[in-house]
């Protein structure tokens, strides 16, 4: 009942931003330059089919009717077509959203599997030269800009080495089937179909992207785990448990760490959200067939419904997400309510 | 969550933090001393940059690093050097127009909000929360598309979409002060609340933001550089590391590797350095936030 | 440290498999279609490749081997397709198509003359680029069209046109199964036009397997095509990458079998390292210019835009921007006429002296600024190419800024005929001079390609008469007089005659270049 409450509250409160979402989507698409009704009329236009194309689309009615046209189809769902793939935009959202969300998820086990241990590391010995070095180690990967490790790591592993597949989406249709889509992650659909090479095909594709985009997060989740433990070691009972001559292992392990997993959590979902926005630059690389790649060429193409149905998606998604984090941390600590 | 905020900050303290870090930590000074150094170039680099960072020359298309050029040339024949060496400016003057342009707007904004409360308060939030529920660079490209792709315009996108943590951070510092003793006894005193803000609390807020502000240079670099890759950077033929590793990227698989490496390399070191120079002062300014 | 581990249990995860299965070709390529048939509204340039694989037209071209053994189509003969033969009777004026008996769609029905008849009223019908290429054969009234008996079809116009048979082997008049569109029709969309923009309604001689917008199409082979011998290759995937260096590593790693439109640079390199085959076939009736608008100032003084003539890199264009894969269009010696054909080498060549004379002339002598406008998704070509004009004008004191417009706002740019200077080219379906005039420079028609917005009534009027003229050597004489014109006025300055280039693996055969410049997928096979 409580969580229900929370969960009502939450989404209430986060009604207002989704509005300004909305306007500022729509005014941000229409000042887009490029005229659809001249794309549309393609090269054999003449300003009478422009015009009549033009109050086809409704473009020549004012803003504040175009807007509420806007939102009127919203509310039905419909976000318009796709000037440059000739699809409705909510159709080629849902395809690609999937391949996203399966980087994106990959690129932060990655960071996780090496922030968490290296912040673990550095806490236990703060100030000492493993500590140093690990800082070290974050900072660096937080100053390579994700498209340059990305074009070097297909050039050395894919070109010069060949020990990773070619950088060409999610999954090889060449040498492997596509799993029948039911979560539409295909390193959880091949399993369900029981297609263990597929299964390896697709994780192969992963490795590289998830790496370049997981770089940038390690950072973040390095030091937010080293900054927790600390504090979570120096916490009273750690120093009992210490007093009581448990190992430090335990101590580490199965006391502070357990505490310091709130705030990591919490920063968790600030990092998701920023790597669904890094993607963009990563999909372009690896062709990854996800809405990032499909946001920056609907951006260059001035293809203003994609634009606009992109930017919506992702800001209702970062939404959810805050409330996925803000119910994982009440689920963690009943203490942290949600006191909006 | 409050963050816990340093409430002091005496000379004294500074000081000896200060030399505590210097000593403690080469890293950061050999970072100082690098960032000096591209700053050095940001200021003289089109008068020692050796040859004209604009200048094509038909024979010299695509030649690897040699000696008069050290960094190679690319496709049109220009000096890779020359070129990362007078980008500097744009890309620093990019970087600190952001931040300075967000750290103004944003504690203003921010200390306000804190400061006044109710509606203010609660419209500058929402507007800030509109700002966050966008995935941060696709706002960045959007607005540079929308606005058209200049050197203001690439400015203004990195500061809006960084506005929300300076107004977030100075509006909790000032919440934290705005009932503390010295600014009541301020207000006992007759001071107006524009006067209380800027002469009593704006300033004792400055040094916790500027130690965000100077985390915050190197992610504007790399915000700008990623805004080039994608084609929304400055005009040709301006110098500019995003614009370079985007150009040379075309060149990865017939192995003129000079073209991006060098100017992704001084991408790298330049946000490295801004980075651990940050982080440094915070470990002067702002000990307790050190993570 | 982790992401190495990580990345050597991947090398174990490769895939065995190196070589692409021989009866499946892989092609990647910068864009796909947006669209499954060329009639829909803002169809891109794609839809026509898909159309040529899944749809039939009556007839084709047959092909032919150029003396330096490139295969490309022959643009003067025909050869059936749908129609297995057609009568040309009253001087032209009626057509009349037999039809294969044989022939079926994709669905099993077979083709009759009431599905051509339904299908080229829907190419009028649609408006915009097909009913303006259908207009080009004098197709601009469907009544011309009707159905004799089920396999017969008939054209009757009104006055005899050259170009009423080769615009029907042009991917617009494809034959469609009307009865399955109209299945999807609605009272908005009588045409179906929604429906075929997402789904095959052809009988050509591949069908499209799977589609996925932005990522790839799939076609596989039509195994009961009649119209044709059956193709070799069973299965081809078209798949889109964005960057050309990946495209060209594919190729070089031998993952994927050809790869167009590649950076001129690329091709160069490809083709001297010999790895794979590049093959670079003149493209047929077509331009790499740059457009000088003569309707705004200082380019409305044709001594300037003779002196922009006289003042471009030529030689630095080829070199560093066409890396050579293409033909100079500059430097024809003024002595001498021009040749009765499309392209033509311009009589200018770089000699800043000459260009400073005539900008002296003109009253510019302390030069101008101006804006040079680029097409961004030609940026690999056009920016290094705009880079250079850019120093080369600097020295006649004229201050050049470089505008990239988006390639979805190119079009519209254009139409607006508001750029004082951009990059550009054409090229023709049909292989006529006067074809290529009437959208470049004819000033009546004043299409969207005529961007330096050149009306001349003297012209014109000498392309519209090339059009009709039906004595050779009239008509060569009016061509020379034509290029004449064009050459003197310069509205656009000719740079270089452009190579259509494909790099293909070794193995594989078949490639013959066509008009609309896209790979033809009937004829390849792989060893």
């Amino acid at each position: 009942m409580k969580t229900a409450v929370t969960v009502a509250k939450r989404i209430a409160s986060a009604v207002p931003s989704l509005v300004g979402v909305v306007v500022v989507t729509f005014l941000l698409a229409r000042a887009l330059p490029g005229d659809p009704a001249a794309y549309y009329a393609g090269s054999s236009a003449t300003p009478e089919s422009i015009a009549s194309i033009r109050a086809h689309l409704g473009l020549d009615r004012p803003l504040v009717w175009q807007f509420v046209d806007y939102v009127w189809k919203l509310a039905h769902g419909d976000l318009g077509i796709s000037v440059s793939s000739g699809k409705p935009v909510l159709e080629d959202l849902a395809v690609r959203l999937p391949a996203s969300i399966e980087l994106t998820g990959m690129a932060l086990l990655f960071a996780l599997l090496i922030g968490l241990p290296l912040g673990v590391l550095a806490a236990t010995k703060p100030g000492r030269l493993v500590d140093h070095l690990c800082r070290l180690v974050v900072t660096v990967g937080a100053a390579f800009p994700t498209f340059f490790v990305a074009l070097m790591l297909v050039f050395v592993c894919y070109y010069k080495l060949g020990i990773a597949p070619e950088p060409l989406g999610r999954l090889s249709e060449i040498y492997y089937t596509m799993p029948p889509p039911v979560t539409g992650l295909l390193s959880i659909d091949t399993l369900l179909a029981g297609d263990i090479d597929a299964f390896r095909g697709a994780i192969a594709q992963l490795v590289l992207p998830s790496i370049s985009l997981g770089l940038f997060a390690l950072a973040p989740i390095a030091r937010m785990t080293r900054a927790a433990m600390l504090t979570a070691l120096s916490s009273d009972f750690c120093r009992t448990a210490r007093a009581m001559g448990l190992s430090s292992g335990r101590i580490v392990f199965g006391y502070a760490l357990r505490n310091a997993l709130l705030p990591i959590v919490n920063i968790l979902g600030m990092v998701f959200s920023f790597l669904l926005g890094a993607n963009v630059l990563v999909e372009q690389v690896f062709a990854w067939p996800g809405v990032g790649a499909y946001a920056v060429n609907a951006v260059i193409a001035s293809d203003y419904a994609a634009v606009q149905g992109f930017v919506l998606m992702m800001a209702i998604l970062y939404v959810l997400l805050n409330l996925a984090v803000d119910l994982v941390a009440t689920a963690i600590d009943p203490r942290v309510a949600y006191d909006g | 969550m409050a963050e816990p905020t340093a409430a002091s900050s005496a000379p004294s303290t500074v000081w000896s933090d200060l030399r505590h870090v210097a000593l403690g930590n080469g890293l950061t000074v050999a970072a100082l001393a690098v960032l000096a150094l591209i700053v050095v170039l940001g200021l003289i680099g089109p008068a020692i940059a050796p040859w004209d960072p604009l200048a094509s020359s038909a024979s010299l298309t695509l030649k690897p690093p040699s000696l008069p050029h050290p960094f190679g040339t690319d496709a049109l024949g220009r000096d890779i050097l020359s070129r990362v060496i007078v980008a500097a400016r744009l890309d620093l003057l990019m970087a600190f127009g952001a931040v300075v342009l967000s750290f103004a707007v944003g504690t203003a904004l921010g200390a306000v909000a804190g400061y006044v409360g109710g509606a203010v308060d609660q419209i500058v939030g929402r507007v800030m929360d509109t700002i966050m529920a966008f995935p941060l660079f696709v706002l960045a490209m959007g607005i540079v598309a929308a606005l058209g792709n200049s050197v203001g315009n690439i400015v203004i996108a990195t500061a809006v979409i960084n506005l929300p943590f300076y107004v977030r951070f100075a509006r909790a510092e000032v919440n934290v002060r705005r009932d503390q003793t010295y600014v009541e006894a301020a207000r006992m005193g007759g001071n107006g609340p524009a006067r209380i803000l800027i002469v009593h609390i704006v300033p004792n807020i400055l040094p916790a933001m500027m130690v965000q502000a100077s985390l915050n240079l190197g992610w504007a670099i790399l915000n700008a550089a990623g805004l080039s890759f994608i084609g929304l950077g400055v005009k040709p033929p301006t110098p500019e590391w995003g614009i370079m590793v985007s150009e040379g990227a075309s060149y990865i698989f017939s192995g003129e590797w000079w073209t991006f490496t060098f100017p992704g390399l001084a991408l790298v070191t330049a946000v490295f350095c801004f980075n651990l120079v940050g982080d440094g002062l915070r470990d002067v300014i702002d000990p307790r936030r050190r993570t | 440290m982790l992401g190495l581990a990580a990345l050597l249990a991947s090398a174990a995860l490769m895939p065995v498999a190196a070589a692409t299965p021989k009866d499946v070709l892989i092609e990647v390529g910068e864009h796909g279609p947006n669209s499954l048939d060329p009639m829909t509204p803002a169809a891109n340039e794609l839809s026509q490749l898909v159309a040529w694989q899944i749809y039939d037209r009556l007839i084709t071209h047959p092909m032919k081997t150029l003396p330096d053994g490139k295969v490309i189509y022959d643009a003067t003969k025909f050869a059936p397709e749908l129609a297995e033969s057609w009568d040309v009777q009253d001087d032209g004026k009626t057509l009349i198509f037999h039809l294969r008996k044989d022939a079926t769609f994709h669905d099993g029905s077979p083709v009759t003359a009431e599905d051509v008849k339904w299908s080229f009223d829907r190419a009028i019908a649609a408006g915009g680029f097909p009913a303006i290429q259908m207009a080009a054969g004098t197709y601009t009234d469907p009544t011309v069209f009707s159905v004799v008996d089920e396999h017969t079809f008939k054209i009757s116009l009104k006055e005899p046109n050259k170009l009423a048979i080769p615009d029907l082997a042009v991917p617009v008049p494809d034959v469609l199964n009307k009865k399955l569109a109209l299945e999807h029709a609605t009272k908005d969309d009588p045409w179906a036009l929604n429906w075929t923009r997402d789904h095959d309604a052809g009988g050509g001689p591949f069908k499209v397997a799977s589609w996925k917008s932005g990522d790839q199409i799939v076609f596989d082979r039509f195994d009961a095509w009649k119209s044709g011998p059956l193709p070799a290759l069973k299965r081809v995937v078209y798949r889109e990458i964005a960057s050309p260096g990946t495209r060209r590593a594919l190729l070089e790693k031998g993952d994927v079998d050809v790869s167009v439109g590649l950076p001129p640079k690329d091709y160069a390199e490809l083709a001297a390292g010999g790895k794979v085959n590049v093959i670079g076939t003149l493209m047929q009736n077509e331009q790499f210019e740059v457009d000088l608008n003569v309707t705004l100032k200082p380019f409305s003084d044709k001594r300037v835009r003779q002196a922009i003539a006289y003042a471009l890199p030529y030689e630095a264009i080829m070199s560093q921007s066409l890396y050579g894969r293409a033909e100079p269009l500059w430097g024809h010696d003024p002595a001498k006429p021009f040749e009765p054909k499309w392209p033509v080498a311009s009589p200018y060549k770089t000699d800043l002296d000459k260009a400073k004379a005539l900008l002296k002339e003109a009253g510019y002598a302390d030069g101008f600024k101006t804006q040079l406008f680029i097409d961004m998704s030609q940026t690999t070509v056009q920016e290094p190419m705009a880079l250079l004009i850019q120093e080369s004008l600097k020295k006649l004191n004229i201050d050049v800024s470089i505008e990239k417009i988006p390639g979805s706002d190119w079009f519209a740019k254009m139409g607006s005929k508001s750029m004082p200077m951009d990059i550009n080219y054409f090229y023709g379906w049909l292989d006529y001079p006067e074809y290529f005039f009437f959208w470049t420079y004819d000033g009546k028609n004043n299409s969207v390609f005529n961007t330096a917005n050149y009306v001349n009534p003297d012209l014109d009027k000498l392309t519209a008469e090339a059009r009709f003229e039906t004595d050779p050597a009239k008509y060569e004489a009016l061509i020379t007089k034509m290029n004449g014109i064009v050459m003197d006025d310069v509205p656009r300055v000719p740079v270089a005659h452009l190579f259509s280039d494909i790099a293909l693996q070794k193995n594989v055969k078949g490639y013959m270049y066509w008009f609309h410049t896209h790979l033809d997928y009937r004829f390849v096979t792989k060893e």
